[in-house]
């Protein structure tokens, strides 16, 4: 059994030599680069599940490690590794799993795509690129990894390149992205200059006998910029909802349940660090609480299902991030894993419907599809329950788990906003569900059941939104605690009180959008007419790409008028002006070099007249003295 | 009586018409006349040298005698140049050969 240890390199190498095959020869014979592309995922799977099972039946203390030497000069160290523990062994079970799935399902979904062979690459090289990062032992490995997957983020985002939109979304989640990714460099910069390594095993250690806070302040706050931008955080969220451009599948894979899970894997995989300072946990919590309340009061007014859920990721991901910052990194963790399959279950559920409508998005125009699309409608309700945390799906213990934690820790305030977004979740996932699958509208008239490769991936993850929750409760005594965990760390049992305001609190959400959805007692559009400026604010998701157009026309056009005409007058004006210095006194002095011979021999005798009066006047004064 | 100083005075008077003919001359031939005075008044200061300070040794006259001949092969030299030039730019002021200026 632990011979699989040696094999756990092919878990990332397998889907990299996919997409080498997949992207080169490949290429021209569309369903081979799939059966390698999928063939390769399967294997990776089945090596992560054997290497979940030898984990977690051993100790929950297990860890293994093996490291190359990739750079090493003086000063400078970089190391590529493998870390095999509870944590990267149970995100290795979820990348897997729900990249395999997804694969599966993209040979329904994009089956007639000209860039089908294009697009399996490009799904391999961002499993084999997430597979690296959640294996890696250091902080150098992980930011290469880190921006490979971004970089594959944006192909897939820009794969159909031909639209406007995907384009300029692909641009914009590359360059908000990049903001984040440098603030994680310098973290990480300054990671290295301040302890002399990167490796996971040796920081703990070192950290421990550092005593500058302010140090680690700083540190900690350049390194949490990584996962603001690639977990969507308020005020690097804005690239995730235009992310929706897309194909359905990758907005699965890629923007629900991994790559911007990656965030949040780094902020529990480096929690040793956030930990050490007070007041990084509080940004980190603060920034996650709000960005779930913001996010959550956006989607209530989207009328576009994969923005719809695009908003609700953000809002999972802030109730995440949130769980990270008040300390229950084993809550946060949970969550991570159970959204990741119900949030892929909801985006494949949307994409199945977004297929049977020949690409409609608009929920306004669906309506009725329960009749035509059952396996789609059960599986999807399956996921909005598991996200709006009815008990006992998934999604219900995960949340119970940070909302203990908020109440256990006293942090009241935020306790409250994640029960009030939890409200919201219920109520906006209802909403999309009235609207779309039943109602009165008529636009699933001529819908159709999805094909097998498209409903068998939504019925396995219905069973994981489903059961995935238990993994956590008194059934396995607590096994997910046990073993993702962090020392000095305590686990808070459930509160049952918490548990039932959770559970009425989301009843009440979906009641809500049941009445005025539904039974429309209660007319969406009175509310719409009577909050009109509320609605515009969050219709318009409270304006922020226009501030950030603005900013960007008036600041940065400003001020690169004003480095413009700095640059052009003064650092420009003293080189011309040294040129033209030097032109002006040649033009003079070359009135010397006349050409004329007895022009130089005046000098010539001038000179020697000087001269000799020179010497004559020190002979007289010598005579003299 | 005349002694050493009025040999020297005289040499220096002509090399400084010399000088000034070389300075201010634009006619070629002029010029080469220039440089004759200037070579005679160093062949004066020569023989004068000789006599007063070397005391008659004739080393001074046999020194005037070269810069006579190296002169005279000078003054052949630069004749026949001026003439050529003549030929070509029809006059023999210095200010119009300047065919090898900038």
């Amino acid at each position: 059994m632990a011979d699989i240890l040696n094999y756990i390199w092919l878990i990332p190498v397998l889907p990299f030599l996919a997409f080498a095959a997949a992207g080169t020869v490949f290429i021209g014979k569309p369903a081979t680069a799939a059966a390698v592309s999928i063939f390769a995922i399967a294997i990776s799977f089945i090596i992560s599940i054997i290497t979940a099972v030898l984990v977690f039946t051993s100790a929950p203390g297990f860890i293994y490690e093996s490291s190359l030497r990739w750079l090493d000069m003086p000063g400078l160290r970089v190391e590529m590794g493998l870390l095999i523990d509870p944590l990267s062994a149970l995100m290795l079970l979820v990348v897997t799993t729900v990249a395999l799935l997804v694969q599966i399902y993209s040979l329904g979904y994009m089956r007639d795509d000209p860039g089908f062979a294009r697009y399996f690459a490009y799904q391999s090289v961002f499993a084999g690129s997430m597979l690296g990062l959640v294996l890696a032992n250091n902080f150098g490995q992980i930011y290469v990894f880190w921006e490979l997957v971004g970089l594959c983020s944006y192909l897939l985002i820009g794969f159909w390149y031909h639209k406007d939109s995907a384009k300029n979304a692909a641009i914009k989640a590359f360059i908000t992205n990049r903001i984040g990714d440098f603030g994680f460099l310098l973290g990480i910069l300054l990671l290295l200059i301040t302890f002399g390594t990167l490796s996971f095993s040796q920081l703990p250690n070192q950290i421990g006998q550092y005593s500058n806070a302010a140090m680690l302040l700083v540190i900690g706050l350049l390194l949490f910029l990584g996962p603001m931008g690639k977990s969507a955080q308020f005020p690097l969220h804005v690239w995730l909802p235009d992310a929706m451009e897309g194909p359905t599948p990758v907005s699965a894979l890629i923007h629900a349940a991994t790559m911007v899970a990656a965030g949040v894997y780094l902020i529990a995989r480096a929690f040793f660090i956030f930990s050490e300072s007070a007041q990084v946990m509080s940004v980190i919590a603060y920034v996650g609480g709000f960005t779930a309340l913001f996010a959550a009061t956006i989607a209530i007014t989207q009328n576009d299902i994969k923005r719809i859920l695009a908003f609700s990721t953000l809002s999972q991901l802030g109730y995440m991030v949130m769980a990270m910052g008040i300390g229950a990194m084993t809550a946060g963790m949970f969550h991570l894993t159970t959204h990741a399959f119900f949030k892929a279950l909801l985006f494949l559920g949307a994409g199945s419907v977004i297929h049977a409508l020949h690409d409609e998005q608009d929920i306004w125009k669906m309506g009725n599809l329960s009749g035509k699309m059952p396996v789609t409608t059960v599986t999807f309700i399956i996921g909005a329950l598991a996200l709006a945390g009815i008990p006992p799906l998934a999604g219900f213990w995960s949340k119970d788990e940070i909302l203990s934690g908020a109440f256990a820790g006293s942090h009241t305030i935020l306790y409250l906003l994640g029960v009030f977004v939890a409200f919201l979740t219920a109520f906006y996932m209802f909403r999309l569900i009235f609207v779309a699958f039943f109602g009165s509208n008529h636009g699933g008239l001529h819908a159709h059941e999805s094909p097998a490769p498209m409903t068998i991936p939504l019925i396995i993850l219905s069973v994981f939104a489903i059961g995935a929750g238990l993994v956590n409760t008194g059934l396995t005594d607590f096994a997910f605690s046990r073993y993702i965990t962090v020392s000095g760390l305590e686990h808070h049992e459930p509160v049952s009180a918490v548990m039932i305001i959770s559970s009425l609190v989301a009843a009440a959400g979906i009641f809500l959008a049941w009445l005025i959805y539904q039974k429309q007692i209660i007319s969406a559009e009175a509310i719409k007419t009577k909050f009109i400026p509320i609605y515009n604010l969050l219709q318009n998701k409270y304006y922020i790409d226009e501030i950030y157009a603005w900013a960007g026309k008036n600041l940065v056009l400003g001020s690169s008028r004003l480095f413009e005409w700095l640059d052009l007058k003064v650092v420009n004006g003293i080189v011309d002006g040294l040129a033209g210095f030097a032109r002006w006194s040649g033009s003079k002095l070359r009135l010397l070099q006349n050409g004329q011979i007895q022009t130089y021999t005046v000098y010539i005798y001038v000179g020697l007249i000087v001269l000799l009066l020179a010497a004559i006047c020190m002979s007289v004064n010598a005579w003299l003295i | 009586m005349i002694g050493f100083q009025h040999y020297l005075l005289l040499a220096a008077l002509l090399f400084g018409i010399g000088l000034l003919g070389i300075v201010f001359k634009r006619n070629a031939v002029a010029l080469l006349m220039s440089v004759e005075l200037i070579l005679n008044a160093v062949n004066i200061n020569l023989v004068a040298i000789n006599k007063y300070v070397l005391g008659g040794s004739g080393l001074g006259q046999l020194f005037a005698l070269f810069v006579i001949v190296v002169a005279a092969a000078e003054v052949a030299v630069g004749l026949a140049l001026i003439i050529n030039i003549y030929r070509l730019k029809k006059s023999s002021d210095v200010d119009d050969f300047n065919i090898l200026k900038w």
